[in-house]
């Protein structure tokens, strides 16, 4: 049977999603081409309107944009932002990002199930950024989501997969596609996300402040293929220390 | 001569709720699938390691191959109920008010055709077991009737029920499957779960040995727990009656079943109870199917390692050995005080015939006692009523 | 009006296109919302502006 990556109809080869954040343009490109990402996420700001220079230039062809609505703090702002976004010309995708924490930076779960479901509504293929709440994970599913990004870790802080027994029910419980989002650090805990049953990972910032970014990059494109291949092949019984009951619990039975 | 066989098992009769079919059609689909023999020993010790078993190790867990495992799943199924429920096990016991029936089940003690005695408690006979019961200490009853929309209406039931909070914190109700309003009416009165059995999922088994009535519709009934839920019911109760069909494809598709329903309505409880074929009045030599007391440990220690989270009764369809050592292990809900004929609690006379002959009619002070011996916290009601 | 929080004046009613291009944007490379709403790309070319609005010009950046 072949693995294939579908989400809202368009299928990927890649399992890894680029945030293009925190590069100069240069690097964008290299670092894209040596990911092997079909997928990268932009933000929407504003325009200056000296610079001729577009990110747009920089992403290779044939990768999806993939927008996300930060800077939204409320479903409505998310809207916009999509809607601009989609003026720009990028396709249907869109992730939905609703931040009101300028502390944590902690995604708003309540603003971004209500973003999901006007988005939805105006044909967008949703993406919603959340925090991994199994309550959360189902309304998403409900308001017309195509994928489920649960954080890892706050973004940024590359800690790895904090939240993996949340991210789990999740990917249990819940048909979509689960991509973590936000908090990956080594290519390692990206390996361990997708052994886990994600169907994706994203990263930026462990990409970004490697010290040779671009080959970063690569390290995470094996380590993400090494992961799904590891899920697919079914990982082998962990040796658990084993209580045993002092005399047997089936003994009573007569017949 | 009765008239028998003449409707299609498949097809609602005049009155009935349709309801979505797509949890039956994925049930019925994958219990046709499933196929116990090919699973191994190598395929059960892995099982067993896993933290969450799903429908693919439920498969295995009830197949042959785990047979020879049973202390090994006894031994991560009382983790399970000790995770879950700790060292509870709650009490209740059931009341039959009614035993008429226009059903025509072959393997049943009160099928239509039957020559038992029917009874059915009025108002007043209800009050007086219900006081007798409640004397016992007991907080939680099932009211029971015969399916017989006539003799015994929703309306006759909700009066019960009505009754029944005085009296007791915690209702359910195991009668004929029902229509969405009419749970909604019986939850009002104040019940709050609902048992349906299947019998058996096959359903060609099904059509053989519902002959008559309108327990005869197959999708009907299996659809009564969404119903009830759609009713606004609290918890919902599966199983197949065990021996009736092929038993490790019965109880999988109970299985299946409950997994299903949990995960479209995830605010539930679920619960499972493991009825097995015994003799009644008339007809002691009906059972081509042997379910022992291995297979049906089995089952409820298969069921309690899939959905950890689930409450599994212990009838007292069994010996009291056997009731005993299940609670704390898989079980988490027990009967005492058993009378399965109409009435007949306390020093009240009984009015009907029983269902099916009980095997451990030990009261419920005996039960409490034995439970405390045996390190187990006896629950007389979970609920409050706010 | 206001043109990415900047104040500015134009003396009549002038096409937005042109006010645009004025400003040295390049309009394939961006999209804009007058008076807090989303304006199709169509409407770039149909829409006029006053001294009254307020628009905002958005591109994308890396970011995510």
């Amino acid at each position: 049977m072949i693995d294939r990556f579908i989400i809202g109809g368009h299928e990927f080869n890649s399992r890894f999603i680029l945030g293009s954040g925190k590069f100069s343009l240069e690097m964008t490109k290299k670092v894209l081409e040596n990911s092997g990402a079909e997928m990268a996420t932009i933000a929407v700001r504003r325009a200056d309107s000296g610079s001729s220079d577009n990110i747009i230039n920089y992403i290779p062809k044939g990768i999806t944009l993939l927008p996300n609505t930060s800077g939204a703090r409320t479903a409505e702002e998310a809207l916009k932002i999509a809607m601009l976004a989609r003026e720009l010309g990028c396709g249907n995708f869109v992730k939905v990002e609703v931040i009101r924490d300028t502390k944590y930076l902690l995604p708003d779960n309540y603003e971004t199930i209500k973003a999901t479901e006007l988005l939805a509504k105006q044909g967008f293929i949703v993406m919603p950024y959340m925090y991994p709440d199994l309550g959360a994970a189902r309304a998403l599913v409900n308001a017309g989501a195509s994928a489920i990004m649960p954080l890892g870790a706050p973004i940024g802080s590359n800690k790895g997969l904090v939240t993996k027994d949340f991210i789990s029910m999740i990917i249990e419980e819940i048909d979509l596609p689960v991509i973590v989002d936000a908090g990956i650090g080594r290519p390692s805990q990206a390996c361990e996300a997708m052994e886990m049953g994600c169907a994706a990972v994203m990263a930026n910032t462990a990409i970004a402040t490697a010290g040779d970014p671009a080959t970063m990059a690569s390290a995470f494109k094996a380590a993400i293929e090494a992961g799904r291949m590891a899920y697919l092949s079914g990982l082998g019984r962990v040796l658990k220390d084993r209580a045993e009951a002092s005399s047997p619990l089936t003994g009573f039975l007569e017949d | 001569m009765i008239k028998i066989r003449e409707t299609d098992h498949m097809e609602y009769m005049d009155g009935m709720d349709k309801t979505d079919h797509q949890i039956m059609s994925r049930v019925l689909d994958m219990t046709n699938k499933y196929e116990p023999l090919v699973f191994t020993s190598e395929d059960v010790r892995k099982v067993l390691f896993q933290e969450n078993i799903g429908i693919d190790g439920l498969k295995v867990l009830l197949s042959p191959a785990a047979q020879p495992y049973l202390e090994d799943m006894a031994l991560r199924a009382k983790q399970e109920t000790a995770k879950h429920f700790g060292n509870t096990v709650c009490m209740f016991t059931p009341l039959y008010i009614a035993n008429y029936c226009e059903n025509y089940c072959v393997y049943c003690g009160f099928n239509c055709s039957n020559k038992i005695n029917r009874g059915k408690l009025s108002m007043s006979e209800i009050e007086s077991e219900f006081k007798a019961i409640a004397e016992t200490g007991l907080r939680e009853i099932l009211l029971l009737t015969g399916e017989s929309k006539t003799a015994s209406p929703v309306s006759y039931i909700a009066d019960a029920v009505r009754l029944a909070k005085k009296y007791f914190s915690t209702i359910g109700i195991e009668v004929y499957p029902m229509n969405v309003y009419e749970y909604a009416a019986i939850k009002e009165a104040g019940a709050d779960f609902v048992s349906v059995y299947q019998e058996t999922y096959d359903p060609k088994r099904y059509e053989e040995v519902h002959l008559r009535g309108h327990k005869r519709v197959f999708p009907y009934r299996f659809n009564s727990q969404e119903r009830a839920i759609l009713g606004g019911m609290r918890g919902v109760s599966f199983g197949s009656l065990l021996g009736l069909g092929d038993f490790r494809k019965d109880a999988f598709s109970a299985g299946l079943h409950a997994y299903f329903i949990q995960q479209k309505y995830p605010w539930t409880e679920i619960s499972f109870s493991l009825p097995r074929l015994r003799p009644f009045i008339n007809n002691a030599g009906n059972n081509p199917n042997d379910v022992h007391e291995t297979q049906l440990l089995q089952v409820m220690l298969a069921y309690r390692i899939f959905m950890p989270f689930a409450g599994i009764t212990i009838s007292t369809r069994e010996r009291a050995g056997f009731r005993d050592n299940v609670v704390g292990l898989c079980a988490t809900k027990i009967s005492a005080g058993v009378k399965v004929g109409i009435g007949g609690h306390g020093d009240n006379e009984q009015k009907g015939d029983e269902q099916f002959e009980i095997s451990d009619s030990r009261s419920v002070d005996e039960v409490r006692k034995s439970l405390i011996e045996r390190g187990l916290q006896p629950v007389f009601t979970d609920y409050v009523r706010v | 009006m206001l043109l990415n929080g900047k104040e500015m004046h134009i003396d009549c009613e002038k096409s937005l296109s042109e006010l645009l291009t004025d400003c040295g944007y390049q309009i394939n490379t961006i999209a804009v919302l007058k008076n807090g709403e989303v304006v199709s790309k169509k409407e770039i070319y149909t829409l006029n502006v006053t001294d009254n609005d307020t628009i905002e010009v958005v591109s994308f950046v890396g970011g995510g």
